[in-house]
């Protein structure tokens, strides 16, 4: 072993009931490099980084790290926290009814006595330190996800680590914030810290890391440094399949040219999040809501949806007026949505995967017209295996599923209404790259030929780009721009989005 | 925390502790006095024996506990006015059966519409202040609990009128030519309209989701205020039928002691059968049990002659064991040995394979 390691993970074993997440995966962290833990939805990337800070038991394996004699016993996320071992979740897990300041030091404090007012400095300081725009004072609740975000990782920072994990921290992050994140990640690998990085975004595996561990199925595929491994290895590494076979991959489809009927028609739509807008959309259109985060792009949608309460406005659905005041009233237009924020407004975590397939459909059809189970199986079944969904069973509950395929399922849930209009916001957030394109082909798919209308946001504006015939541009809560047909490029958006062009 | 959840939907699991610890209660109880058990018919051709006068007098728990089941699981917190409520019930059962004169069959059945109507009125006080105002269901339902039975009170005129009829006596204690206690059939009538309003409805799974994320549910198109609102009405008319099985039990209204404590019991029954007192997933089976072990393990400590003021000491521990069985540090712990052993068995086999 060399001696600039820090941690050295052997035989890690790790069982779920009916999943084996990990069989005899070795991981090893050296002092001041930043190492990419790649593979697919539910390859077991999440689950290594539990059963490392304690979440987890493991069943077998052990874990070594620099400074402690023999094997080190991590039983606990306190014991991890104790030997220098900071994490950032993927699923972010503050207190949201806490100050930032209380998040930030909750559970780090020694004695009796909790000296709040000079912790509210220290995180004020460090707040500002790092660019995060947020108060010591503020609820945790009134910050956006990408600011609890930063939220957590300042707080892991803070705790002088010897390693730092960081379990798809990006997802929920604009490109100015991911290159802050970036900018703080290498300032911290200066002074020698370990870094561990999960993410779905290869771009960002390139541009940060120095050694890549891949995982499939729950197996080590093997350690490689950067520079041997180029992208279109590293996805057929984490796919396990060959290299021609993922050319077809690359071609997702061409988009398909909208009909003229307009199914979706509003004049001055308003909610208490979002201002008034107009907003239309043609049969089988694929268009997108783009704009940086907090631009308003989320609470538009929102909006179209009744998610928040609505204030204003007329409706149209396919030219008969309607009401759309809460979910329920557009779910009987014909109207689907995929939320934003997967935990807190998405799943069901203490349902089955079925259960949670079949909520929006039944939901539709009535309190008194339950489905049978047979009818219900069925259905999960044939959208479990459309998307590939990763799980034990369909009576698995679904948040114990893996972050990816928690999404699918929530998508499994829209499909499945076979709605006129879908609402996806951020679908592809924690989704791996193989899932992700099938799901912008699927996107083009339903358009083409089930004529269904969609609105997809994304903050890939790459992925817009290739999906979205018409482009919607917000800044600070307001349309600001149109584009479509020859606009639609990576600089127009960019332009429109900082105020440049028309 | 999303950790640590290891468990599947479904299943016998849930229900596994209090299937177990009824089941302990018993064996101990037949090592102790293998009589105990033991039932005989009265000279008046009637049941009785200690078996029978657990699930009799179990029955108003049990009730309770299905409807507090739903209340529970919606709202992810309790209702601790269901006795006084309770009481409200029963004396506007009794009331109403006084202003139509002569005890009928049709005015008995008017007289439990009645009440039924009424409880659920009370009830749904709460469940507005529950779900539109967001109130601590506690601390809601804190409003009737201190002053429900003074309304009781007040309804039947401050008296405590009495009810002699042979109508009262059927519905109390056993029908002429039945032998089993009248309450036992109101249990399973009870048991046998909810379940299959779980299964023509989709109660159950509106229930669970707005108790386990009511902004997801919402955004589902549930509406969770409806859901909390129409867990209290079950709650009400689970509370009006033990009001008068009370009341015809005694063939009078004791506003005092109709149903008195019957709120906490009731919470445990929820908790010990396996459900979370913070809402979501839940088995209304689990909650009888429940009740039954309650009331058994009552029984049983009379019947070993612990004196009644210590009764409720004894009771605390049993309780507080089989709750902690059920809690999810143990259930965990169990899950990691129990997966160690398999694990274990599985290698050695993989071993011997090799060799
Ligand atoms: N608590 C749990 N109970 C049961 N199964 C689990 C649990 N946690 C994870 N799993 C299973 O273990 C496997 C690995 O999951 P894990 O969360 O580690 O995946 P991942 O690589 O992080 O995926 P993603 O990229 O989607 O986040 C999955 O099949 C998942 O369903
Ligand atoms: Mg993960």
């Amino acid at each position: 072993m060399q001696n600039d390691t820090i941690l050295t993970m052997r035989g890690i074993d790790k069982q779920f009931p009916g999943t084996r997440a990990l069989s005899k995966v070795d991981f090893t962290l050296r002092k001041g490099e930043i190492h990419a833990l790649m593979g697919e939805n539910g390859a077991g990337k999440s689950t290594l980084i539990k059963v490392l800070t304690g979440v987890y038991e493991k069943d077998g394996g052990s874990i070594w790290l620099e400074g402690v004699e023999g094997e080190a016993h991590i039983h606990s996320p306190q014991d991890a926290q104790k030997l220098g071992i900071a994490t950032v979740y993927q699923e972010i897990t503050l207190c949201p009814n806490l100050t930032v300041a209380e998040n930030m030091y909750i559970g780090r404090t020694e004695g009796q006595i909790v000296p709040w007012k000079e912790y509210e400095k220290k995180a004020t300081a460090l707040l500002n330190n790092l660019g995060i725009p947020a108060r010591a004072k503020q609820e945790l609740n009134h910050c956006s996800l990408a600011v609890q975000q930063m939220v957590a990782i300042a707080r892991a920072v803070d705790m002088n680590c010897k390693v730092l994990i960081l379990d798809e921290p990006t997802s929920s992050l604009d490109d100015k914030e991911v290159e802050m994140l970036f900018s703080l990640m290498r300032d911290l690998k200066s002074r020698g810290v370990g870094i561990i990085f999960v993410t779905h975004f290869l771009e960002q595996v390139y541009e940060v890391s120095d050694r890549i561990t891949v995982l499939r199925n729950g197996e080590l595929v093997g350690e490689y440094a950067i520079e041997d491994l180029p992208q279109v290895e590293l996805v057929a590494k984490m796919m396990g399949k060959d290299l021609h076979d993922l050319s077809d991959l690359e071609q997702i489809g061409s988009k398909h040219k909208a009909e003229d009927e307009i199914i979706y028609e509003a004049q001055k739509i308003s909610s208490s999040e979002s201002k008034p807008f107009d907003f239309s959309i043609h049969k089988g259109e694929v268009n997108g809501f783009t704009g940086l985060l907090g631009s308003g792009r989320s609470e538009s949608v929102r909006a179209i949806f009744g998610a928040d309460r609505v204030t204003g406005g007329k409706v149209k659905m396919k030219g008969k007026e309607v009401k759309i005041s809460k979910p329920h009233d557009a779910m009987k237009a014909g109207i689907g949505y995929l939320p934003e924020d997967r935990k807190k407004d998405g799943i069901i975590a203490d349902l089955s995967v079925r259960e949670n397939i079949i909520l929006a459909l039944q939901v539709m059809r009535g309190f008194f017209r339950p489905m049978s189970k047979a009818q219900m199986e069925a259905f999960a079944d044939e959208y479990i295996k459309a998307l590939n969904i990763k799980t034990a069973s369909q009576d698995t509950l679904v948040g114990s599923l893996s972050g990816g395929n928690q999404q699918k399922v929530i998508l499994a849930r829209w499909l499945l209404t076979h709605p006129d209009y879908l609402i996806l916001d951020e679908p592809t957030r924690g989704i791996d790259v193989g899932t992700k394109l099938e799901i912008q082909k699927l996107v083009l798919k339903l358009a083409a030929e089930e004529n269904m209308s969609i609105t997809f946001i994304s903050s890939e504006i790459e992925e817009m780009l290739r999906t979205c015939s018409r482009l919607i541009v917000m800044r600070d809560r307001n349309i600001v721009g149109e584009l479509t047909g020859d606009q639609l490029t990576q600089a127009q958006v960019m332009k429109t989005i900082a105020g440049g062009g028309q | 925390m999303n950790a640590k959840k290891t468990r599947k939907a479904g299943g016998i699991g849930q229900l596994m502790i209090p299937l177990i610890a009824l089941g302990v209660l018993i064996l101990f109880n037949l090592i102790r006095d293998p009589g105990f058990f033991s039932i005989s018919l009265s000279n008046t051709g009637v049941l009785t024996g200690n078996l029978v006068s657990v699930i009799d007098s179990a029955s108003e728990l049990a009730i309770i506990a299905m409807g507090m089941t739903l209340v529970t699981a919606s709202c992810g917190g309790q209702d601790i006015s269901v006795g006084a409520v309770g009481a409200i019930a029963g004396s506007i059962f009794v009331c109403t059966l006084q202003a139509m004169g002569r005890i009928t069959i049709w005015s008995v059945i008017l007289g439990i519409i009645f009440c039924i109507g009424v409880a659920i009125m009370f009830c749904c006080f709460n469940g507005t202040l529950v779900s539109v105002f967001k109130i601590q269901p506690m601390i809601a339902t804190l409003i009737l609990f201190s002053c429900g039975r003074s309304i009781a009170y007040w309804f039947s005129g401050s008296a405590t009128p009495q009810l002699s009829s042979p109508i009262i006596v059927a519905m109390g204690i056993t029908i002429p030519g039945i032998p089993v206690p009248t309450p036992i059939f109101a249990v399973v009538l009870m048991g046998i309209l909810l379940s299959l309003v779980f299964r023509f409805t989709n109660l159950r799974l509106y229930t669970q989701s707005v108790g386990i994320n009511q902004g997801a549910a919402r955004l589902n198109g549930i509406n969770p205020v409806m859901i909390k609102m129409l867990s209290f009405v079950i709650l009400g008319v689970c509370v009006a039928i033990a009001g008068v099985i009370g009341v015809s039990r005694i063939g009078q209204i004791a506003h005092q002691t109709l149903l008195v404590e019957i709120e906490m019991d009731a919470i445990l029954a929820v908790a010990i059968g396996g459900n979370s007192l913070g809402g979501g997933r839940f088995r209304v089976v689990g909650s009888v049990i429940g009740a039954y072990i309650i009331k058994m393990l009552t029984i049983t400590l009379y019947a070993m002659s612990v004196a009644p003021a210590n009764v409720k000491a004894y009771k605390a521990i049993v309780i507080i064991l089989i709750v902690l069985a059920g809690s999810p540090v143990i259930r965990n712990r169990a899950a990691v040995l129990l997966n160690r052993f398999r694990i274990g068995k599985e290698t050695k086999a993989a071993a011997k394979g090799v060799n």
